[in-house]
């Protein structure tokens, strides 16, 4: 019976059937901000869905020489592993009690999941560059998963616990000088973890013309577009959940509407970014996470540490 | 009518399969694809590869070599797909039709399924004919030509060619 109802909570609510309709939305938000910046209509409201749905209908090329089994499973390990991250993340936003000790670790490793999807999809591909793209992949996850392991140590150290759930209930660690540091660095990595504009050198379209998805056609590249969605949807969630624990938690309508509220700005921040930059070459976005993004982040566990 | 040509016609990725044209036609496709004319409005975005495209806007002729890519190009798109011949060339091959390295025009063996005349068309003519082959297709007056029976056009064209060359 526990079993069927953890089934049913992956599947549809706070799983995969939310996370990918509050994914999807997100995205058109994403979409219509930025054809608002460049001063035009921009598509119409349902237009993520079309894609999907699209997608669904065309037929799956798969690439001759290429690994078939991984081309074609690699799509769903980013899949499974963000819809585990919403669920659980969701899961202490509804029931601060009902998480377990640990469980931020486990979300860390979940979002890695679709970054590694991308990358062995795209070695398997067999195309050069698709590889060439999967590789950026690499050097770029290397680069900011270090910044933002630290960044993530903030409000742990703050809570003196690692369970979601004291995150949540404890005071909001933004409100101290190493939370506002850790804030930033976690913002600079979340755009590099999404792989939007000026960190999107793994697709990079003008160069690698679809870069590391460049193989896939059909169902499997819907299921990686509907990985970004919902990746773009959980990040700021995950960021609303570390930094403004206490004022999102507790009874009431008030906390709900101050988390949403925080989160729209997160993604204005994101599309902001992604509106008004260049993408950068890989070896600048490396010497930027390992330089100033990881001094700051080290700076502010430090702080964090001494009690500020 | 088909689910798949429903879903189709309002998500359409576009790749622009250049032939040796003159580059007029391409500026205007590039043109039409600016914020000016927006169409995203319609669910239509660029895309740089063939894997995702749905329509492919062809431009200018293909010599005998070229054509034998062009075709190879063409069976790597997943069905079901368009292909629009924008401006003069794919359909007569217009002031390339005597050069020295004029083979054929590319509607002898490329399934086109519209052409959009002009040299080149303005942006608001291949909006207008892109317009008119949505609504071709949503009331089934118009079937990809992918999908229709004589596909053994194509291979039996790429031989052809390939004799020639």
């Amino acid at each position: 019976m526990k079993g069927n109802m953890v089934l049913l909570e992956f599947l549809l609510f706070p799983g995969l059937l939310f996370t990918a309709v509050a994914g999807l939305l997100t995205s058109w938000v994403d979409r219509k901000v930025t054809a608002l910046v460049q001063m035009r209509v921009g598509p119409p409201f349902l237009q993520p869905f079309h894609d999907i749905r699209k997608l669904l209908y065309k037929e799956t090329c798969v690439p001759e020489g290429g690994a078939i089994g991984l081309f074609l499973l690699a799509p769903l390990l980013g899949l499974a592993g963000v819809t585990l991250a919403s669920m659980i993340l969701w899961r202490t936003l509804l029931n601060a009690e009902a998480t377990f000790v640990g469980d931020l670790i486990v979300l860390v490793y979940l979002l890695v999941m679709p970054a590694l999807g991308v990358m062995l999809g795209s070695f398997a591909s067999r195309n050069p560059l698709a590889s060439l793209g999967g590789s950026r992949e690499v050097k770029l996850m290397i680069a900011y998963e270090l910044p933002l392991v630290l960044a993530i140590l903030v409000p742990v150290v703050h809570a003196n616990s690692i369970r979601l759930g004291d995150l949540l209930t404890g005071q909001a660690p933004v409100t101290s000088l190493s939370g506002v540091l850790a804030l930033l660095v976690c913002i600079s990595c979340m755009q590099a973890k999404l792989t939007i504009v000026p960190f999107d050198m793994p697709e990079a379209e003008t160069e690698l013309t679809g870069g590391a998805l460049i193989e896939y056609s059909g169902p499997p590249l819907a299921m990686f577009k509907l990985t970004r969605a919902m990746m773009l949807f959980t990040m700021p969630v995950l960021l609303v959940v570390l930094f403004f624990g206490g004022l999102v938690s507790g009874p009431g309508w008030w906390p709900a509407l101050i988390g949403f509220l925080l989160w729209f700005v997160l993604v204005a921040i994101t599309i902001v970014i992604r509106n008004t930059t260049p993408r950068v070459r890989i070896d600048q976005a490396v010497r930027f996470f390992w330089g100033p993004v990881s001094i700051v982040a080290a700076l502010a566990v430090t702080l964090a540490w001494l009690g500020f | 009518m088909n689910g798949a040509i429903n879903a189709l016609t309002r998500s359409l990725n576009v790749f622009h399969l250049g032939g040796s044209a003159c580059n007029n036609c391409d500026i205007e496709i590039l043109d039409a694809l600016t914020p000016r004319y927006d169409l995203e409005r319609f669910g239509i975005t660029l895309v740089g590869s063939i894997r995702h495209a749905d329509v492919l806007l062809v431009s200018g002729i293909f010599n005998r070599k070229a054509a034998i890519r062009a075709q190879e190009l063409l069976a790597q798109v997943p069905k079901p797909y368009l292909v629009l011949g924008i401006g003069g060339c794919p359909c007569t091959g217009l002031m390339f039709r005597d050069s020295y390295n004029w083979d054929r025009p590319p509607s002898d063996y490329m399934q086109i399924d519209a052409f959009v005349p002009g040299c080149p068309p303005k942006p608001e003519a291949i909006i207008s004919a892109v317009v008119k082959v949505v609504e071709g297709l949503r009331s089934g007056a118009l079937v990809p030509r992918c999908l229709q029976e004589s596909g053994g056009m194509v291979e039996k064209a790429a031989t052809e060619v390939a004799d020639t060359a």
